[in-house]
């Protein structure tokens, strides 16, 4: 039967050509337009760390005074912490795992000839940021907490890094100028670029940027390289950086199960009221956070809103051609009745009926599925030639593949339910009656 | 003409009519909307800067050698720059108009503004002062942008310092009246950053701030006497428009020969022209994409309403040929067909009206979007009634050629 219904489809199809083609391209722009914002949408709300994102874990301390103003424009100063919460966290060890951190352009001067001074990015960080965010090394390892206590000279390449300075991989033990200062390498890490870049804070191009070194956070304070993190202060700190009027780290904890994370919520609040009994905070402490990283990755709200909109223009087009083809099947369906009311006094169910105009629907959803398919990697390739640091993204993996193709046939077979069922009810001995 | 007829007619087709008219309302609401969000994002991309755009060319350079004297290297490049042929100025700039970059100060018209301000623990509440953004740079700032100057005058050789503690402030027209509603600005003084008077010396037409905020605050600018002292620094460059190319070029290598101690990131090497379209790049493509969905809407509607009136005219032949047979002209029924749309159509705009006036309330919630000016309204839906009369125009022009003789035939 199915078969039979296939080609009953398509004769009718084929019967109004310029009106099939029509439909296909109708539902294949509204599927091509969703598609291609729906696509980018998931690739920017991704998992930056599968499988370890569940156990980290964002803190938040509130220590600014209670008449400070926030503005419009700059960032929110407790989305980082000052160098004395984040260390007094650090010491606490109340979670399996802590690192504080912070962002670092430094220049490097390399000691062969022929290669120019440049810019690199990287990070400050302590010493549990590898086994915490799982770090993989191809040579060598991090550093460890006596080198942070001790301020060691001591950095980690990536492996890009390395071969730009030293055209290897294995580049431990040689020696890379960094600004002023000779460092010691002792790591070579895997290249590593979590989509976002969780850690980083909002000044960072989260979809863009990678780390190309790591170096101890104690260090580069000894050695005052400059943060490109976000710093915020609501006193006058007078350059120090370790002042308790400046937020400008980052802080990481791993927590294991439900239980240590309720520990820690309780352990951050212990912390504030502590703070606030010594006079430092003036807020209550219950203004103490923790945020699971996709949590926190929400309230970061990195989707720009222009790609919202543009989701919202796509899904109100794919709506409105949705509405056109329902309108389009009706009147084609209904126009029909002589033929249904024929084939229903021979003998046909209502079933049969519906089940004959369903097959013809989603043979028009399917063909628009694939003009959609189409239309959609036109619209990536459109993205990718955006100058937005989450344009490289934009690729569909499988599962777009084959939702494109789902959304389709569910929009083309939800439209033509309606007419179909219209079509099947349709009595008849009136409409034998006129014929 | 009679519209009961259509009426009772139509009834029969409730359901489908019904689609067609949601179809309407819900174009009709977006392209409302979808236009508004385009005419917004023109006005943006199209703000004038202030700056004279045509013949600017520019460069930032880096330093990397901790232990140089800044303003000598400034100075140095400059004069090497003066001499590439062709180039007619040449300043050192911290930052420029749409240049994203910026530094601001909270900045008060009088000395109790400020301590107002100080003791309120804010700088921007109860209007006293507000936050303007600074330009400074080497001698020549203003006639190297082309600013309009439209009272006082320039900055004078020895009014210029390295760093901060200027003395004397060049306003834009929309800051000065801002500050001093009703009054001269010139010969007041600002406070700005700190308890020492700026005495302002100049006004100049329009400026943009390096980074764009809420309409109203985009001019809030100011140049300073500020010799730029970071390691960092813009070299602005004027010469005729085509010659920008060249002299970038040589501007780039010259500059590499006063001091290879420096990096020239080649992303900076551009023309101002370059600079404005990088900036307002997302802008363009929203205007592009906001474009073709509005077309796309508008043709999928036609679309939609050309092939459902096929449907029903042949639907409907042996009645046209029998309304034929008993009188009615070829106009009775091209109008009939007419009528018919313009009653679903008029039905959906009505709907779609008050649709996009509730879609503007959500984007203004969620998207900053300013309130619709009512005149889109009766403009929508008079365009939505043109391209639906032309959409049905076909088909009830085939209605109308039905001859009277089916009315006779069986089948």
């Amino acid at each position: 039967m199915f078969g039979y219904y296939l080609d009953l489809a398509l004769r009718s199809l084929t019967r109004s050509k310029v009106l099939t083609a029509l439909m296909v391209l109708a539902i294949g722009l509204g599927i091509g337009a969703s598609m291609t914002m729906i696509t980018v949408l998931h690739v920017m709300s991704g998992d930056p760390l599968p499988g370890r994102s569940n156990q980290l874990y964002y803190p938040q301390l509130d220590p600014l005074p209670l008449k400070y103003q926030q503005s419009a424009y700059g960032p929110d100063p407790r989305l980082n912490f000052t160098w004395p919460d984040a260390m007094a966290l650090l010491a606490a060890h109340r979670a399996e795992r802590q690192a504080a951190m912070a962002g670092g352009a430094l220049l490097v001067r390399p000691a062969q000839t022929g290669l120019r001074p440049f810019y690199v990015d990287g990070r400050y960080a302590t010493t549990d940021f590898f086994a915490m965010f799982g770090v993989t090394f191809l040579r060598g390892q991090g550093w460890s907490g006596a080198d942070d206590d001790g301020r060691a000279r001591v950095v980690v390449l990536s492996e890009k890094l390395s071969r730009k300075l030293f055209g290897t991989n294995d580049s431990v033990g040689r020696t890379v100028r960094f600004g002023d200062a000779d460092l010691r390498v002792i790591g070579v890490s895997a290249d590593w670029q979590p989509q976002p870049m969780f850690y980083a804070d909002a000044s960072a191009k989260v979809f863009d940027d990678a780390d190309q070194f790591f170096l101890p956070l104690s260090t580069a304070l000894d050695l005052k390289f400059d943060t490109n993190s976000n710093q915020s202060s609501w006193s006058s700190f007078e350059g120090d950086m370790k002042s308790p009027v400046l937020t400008w780290l980052q802080v990481w904890v791993q927590l294991k199960d439900a239980g240590q994370v309720a520990a820690y919520r309780q352990f951050l609040i212990d912390y504030s009221a502590q703070q606030k009994a010594l006079g430092r905070f003036e807020r209550p402490p219950t203004q103490a956070r923790l945020y699971g990283l996709m949590s926190w990755l929400d309230r970061q709200n990195l989707v720009p809103a222009d790609v919202r909109l543009q989701l919202w223009l796509a899904l109100g087009f794919l709506l409105v051609c949705m509405i056109n083809i329902v309108a389009l099947l009706l009147a084609k369906f209904l126009r029909r009745s002589g033929e249904v009311s024929v084939r229903r006094a021979l003998g046909a169910r209502r079933r049969d009926i519906f089940l004959q105009f369903g097959i013809e629907s989603a043979v028009i959803g399917l063909a628009g599925g694939v003009l959609g398919l189409v239309i959609a990697q036109l619209g990536l390739w459109s993205v990718r030639h955006r100058p937005d640091d989450y344009a490289h993204l934009a690729q569909m993996d499988v599962s777009m593949l084959i939702g494109t193709f789902v959304l389709a046939v569910l929009a083309s077979v939800l439209a033509g339910l309606l007419p179909a069922w219209r079509a099947c009810r349709v009595a008849p001995a009136l409409q034998l009656k006129t014929l | 003409m009679q519209l009961r007829p259509i009426l009772s007619s139509l009834s029969h087709h409730k359901l489908t009519a019904s689609l067609l008219m949601l179809q309407v309302a819900l174009t009709c609401a977006i392209v409302c909307n979808v236009v508004f969000m385009i005419t917004n994002r023109l006005e943006q991309v199209t703000l004038p800067s202030g700056v004279d755009e045509a013949g600017l060319s520019m460069l930032n350079s880096e330093s990397i050698d901790k232990n140089e004297n800044r303003l000598a290297r400034h100075a140095a490049d400059l004069a090497g720059l003066r001499a590439i042929p062709g180039v007619t100025a040449a300043v050192a700039v911290d930052t420029l108009p749409l240049g994203r970059d910026e530094s601001s100060y909270g900045t008060c018209a009088s000395a109790e503004d400020l301590a107002k301000a100080i003791a309120a623990r804010s700088m921007m509440r109860e209007g006293l002062c507000v936050q303007p953004a600074v330009y400074g740079g080497t001698q020549g700032e203003v006639g190297a942008l082309g600013l309009h100057l439209i009272a006082g005058r320039d900055f004078r050789a020895d009014e210029y310092v390295a760093g901060s503690g200027v003395s004397v402030v060049i306003l834009s027209r929309a800051l000065a009246e801002k500050l001093y509603p009703g009054k001269a600005a010139l010969g007041q003084s600002i406070y700005a950053g700190g308890d020492k008077p700026i005495r302002v010396i100049g006004i100049v037409d329009t400026l943009l701030r390096p980074h764009l905020r809420a309409s109203e605050v985009n001019q809030y600018a100011m140049l300073f006497p500020m010799l730029p002292n970071d390691g960092e620094v813009t070299y602005l460059l004027r010469s005729a428009p085509q010659d920008r190319e060249r002299v970038l070029r040589i501007a780039a290598e010259k500059l590499e020969q006063l001091s290879p101690e420096r990096i020239i990131p080649a992303s900076s090497i551009r023309t101002y022209t370059q600079m404005r379209d990088a900036y307002f790049q997302r802008d363009t493509t929203m205007i592009g994409l906001l474009l073709a969905s509005g077309l796309g809407l508008l043709f999928v509607t036609a679309l939609g309403i050309t092939g459902l009136a096929n449907f029903w005219v042949q639907q409907r032949r042996r009645s046209i040929g029998i309304r034929r047979a008993i009188g009615a002209t070829r106009g009775d029924i091209l109008r009939y067909f007419q009528a018919e749309n313009f009653l679903i159509v008029t039905a959906g705009i009505v709907l779609g009206l008050l649709l996009a006036v509730m879609l503007n309330l959500v984007l203004m919630k969620h998207y900053e979007l300013p309130r619709l000016p009512l005149y889109y309204l009766p403009i929508g839906a008079l365009v939505l009634w043109l391209l639906c009369q032309l959409a049905v125009l076909g088909p009830a022009l085939r209605a109308a050629a039905v001859p009277p003789v089916v009315a006779t035939r069986s089948v």
